[in-house]
């Protein structure tokens, strides 16, 4: 009988809402330090408006804990934290990068605007986990995601609306609002490569021509792929965005190949990708110059100037940093977005730099375990596809800056300074919550009927 | 500010900073196993349905034709094995309590556990909102449920069938 008891003790997740509210508050802690010892560093001063901003702040994180303690009780713990973590140090180095710059563009009060950006975000993952009750829901809207996807891709080329900055053509701009339509798409594209692989994968997994132990798909089935690779090359081409188009293809590559569990389309991906590199190369003038910055940057250090910058900044904060406002990231053009990964390391070190990667590590970690323990094949491309296009970001981000390989402006998820991504990424994560919700609930009893043997009596007399 | 208190403002950031990530770390770790629970003592609702007859249902009779409808309805196996009612128009009411037609001495049944009906053509048995639950065969009860020639309907540690 106490054996038949033990055997039958099951591990079932607990909600704990209450250790994910503190670590919120350390992470909140970690964030208004951070902004505290900004204005330490800088002036001597603890901000004036810290008050304010670190209200703002804590009482955001507390809506967006609010909304999964009442509309996602048994989701990961550990998401919200890390991603309120790495939104209050974003925010303290926007506001320390605004100390210095004085660039027209950016305008007053850029902290201010990010925590007016967090605030939208915040919206983004209450309405996320409010509309979408049921993940498996979102799967009678592939093709109309697919499309709103491919709509708001198109959206910049459009004259009038679209927006060209700095080369790259992915901005829209209504009244004095600009926004990245494309930081939305990937969300809707990742919900329709889930959908659409989740139907076909089954054909696209039939064996094609096996070779030196690979089996190659048939020729007939590289419609998909040859599909994503050509809207990859066309933001490439129209919007010469190479960042974009790089995480777009990756994300379609890997999720087919975690769909069909078959190694010949990670080559056939890689191959392909290869191609269209090298195309690029050929083609544009930019993409040429991000090569040879990457090779070698103090062959022209005007030219790369930015690329530069970034590494002296990096071997300028070493080990442990100089210490939060005590460096000089500005020195680094657009030190606030695409490069605030050296800025970070400017200030914080290795040290500092390393913990932030860490903390998108286990973001990763956690959109991959909901994948694993999520029951629906649909589900688990999802948070499979929101986990890797986090990992792309930060890989093509902080392999960009470091010279790892060629840099692509891409944002750094939750850090850099630009609404559209963080309101998007945002999204990502409450989408994420919403699918760890639904694996981690326990389950309906599912009474085994027929398992008379299993029967256990509890003796009343 | 002085260069020292700097110094250990700049320390105490990174210190803090990995000491969320690994408390981080350590909810994750202790998430991978989940509270331990033993259903039978968490969760009386879910326990109390858990009993059934220890032994497998007997199995029904052979079949005695389904040309004749059935006549009566027969406990088959349980404390009050051999009780039987006629099946007439009216419902048979089955449970503990003093007004059903076949009254039962279980402890797994309620007191107006289940009832016995017909449309004219077939028996339905329907769950009255039992405590622990009526079976048709391997199956809950949760609807009236039109029992098959030869079913066992069971109710606690009761068998029940339709005889001819």
């Amino acid at each position: 009988m106490t054996m038949q008891t033990e055997a039958q003790a099951v591990s079932v997740p607990r909600k704990r809402r209450g250790t994910e509210l503190s670590l919120i508050v350390v992470a909140l802690l970690v964030g208004v330090g951070a902004y505290v010892s900004v204005g330490l560093g800088y002036t001597g001063d603890i901000p004036a408006d810290i008050t304010a901003v670190a209200g703002a702040f804590a009482a955001l994180a507390f809506v967006a804990h609010l909304a999964v303690r009442f509309l996602a009780p048994y989701a990961d713990p550990v998401l919200l934290p890390l991603v309120v973590l790495l939104n209050g140090i974003g925010l303290a180095m926007i506001y320390r990068l605004d100390l210095d710059i004085t660039d027209p563009r950016l305008g007053d009060g850029v902290a201010r605007q990010q925590v007016v950006w967090t605030f939208v975000g915040v919206l983004a993952i209450v309405a996320v986990l409010a509309v979408v009750r049921d993940h498996r829901r979102l799967q009678s809207y592939t093709y109309t995601l697919g499309l709103v996807a491919l709509g708001l891709l198109v959206l910049p080329l459009l004259p009038g609306i679209g927006n060209e900055i700095n080369g790259a053509r992915i901005w829209i701009s209504v009244g004095p609002l600009s926004f990245q339509p494309g930081e939305v798409a990937k969300l809707c594209l990742v919900v329709f490569f889930a959908g659409y692989l989740v139907v076909k994968r089954d054909a696209l997994a039939l064996a094609g021509r096996r070779f030196i132990g690979i089996d190659l798909p048939r020729g007939r089935d590289l419609g998909p792929i040859l599909a994503a690779w050509l809207l990859s090359l066309g933001v490439l081409v129209f919007q010469r965005d190479l960042g974009s188009s790089l995480l777009f293809f990756g994300l379609f590559v890997v999720l087919l190949y975690v769909a069909t569990e078959r190694v010949g389309w990670a080559i056939v991906g890689i191959l392909l990708f290869l191609g269209g590199a090298y195309f690029g190369y050929l083609t544009f003038g930019h993409v040429q110059n991000r090569v040879a910055g990457w090779l070698d940057p103090f062959s022209d250090t005007d030219l790369y100037f930015q690329i530069v910058q970034g590494q002296y900044g990096l071997a300028f904060g070493g080990l442990i940093g100089t210490g939060l406002g005590q460096g000089d990231p500005t020195l680094t053009p657009y030190s606030y977005s695409d490069f605030i990964v050296t800025s970070l390391g400017e200030e914080l070190g290795l040290a500092g730099l390393m913990a932030l990667i860490v903390i998108y590590a286990l973001i990763v970690e956690r959109g991959l375990r909901v994948a694993l323990l999520c029951r629906d094949a649909f589900g688990k491309l999802i948070a499979t596809g929101l986990a890797v296009t986090f990992a792309l970001q930060v890989f093509v981000v902080v392999g960009g800056v470091t010279r790892l390989i060629p840099l692509t402006g891409l944002t750094t998820p939750f850090l850099s300074y630009g609404g559209s991504s963080l309101v998007a990424n945002w999204a990502m994560v409450g989408l994420l919550l919403r699918i760890s919700h639904a694996t981690r609930q326990p389950q309906p009893l599912a009474t085994p009927l027929h398992a008379e043997d299993a029967t256990q009596v509890v003796r009343l007399r | 500010m002085s260069e020292l208190t700097l110094t250990l403002i700049r320390l105490g950031f990174l210190v803090v900073l990995w000491l969320f990530v690994l408390s981080a770390v350590s909810v994750i770790r202790s998430d991978m196993f989940g509270a331990r629970v033993d259903p039978a003592k968490q969760r009386p609702g879910r326990a109390a349905k858990q009993p059934r007859p220890p032994k497998p249902a007997k199995q029904p009779k052979p079949r005695r034709g389904d040309r004749h409808a059935p006549r009566s309805l027969v406990v088959t196996d349980g404390p009050n094995e051999g009780q039987s009612a006629a099946l007439a128009d009216a419902p048979i009411l089955i449970g503990r309590g003093t007004d059903a037609a076949i009254r039962l001495d279980d402890d797994y049944v309620s007191t107006r556990h289940a009832r016995v009906a017909t449309n004219g053509e077939q028996w339905f048995v329907e769950d009255l909102g039992s405590t622990n639950g009526t079976y048709l065969g391997h199956q809950r009860v949760t609807a009236p449920t039109p029992i098959g020639a030869g079913t066992a309907i069971r109710i606690g540690k009761t068998v029940l069938e339709l005889r001819r």
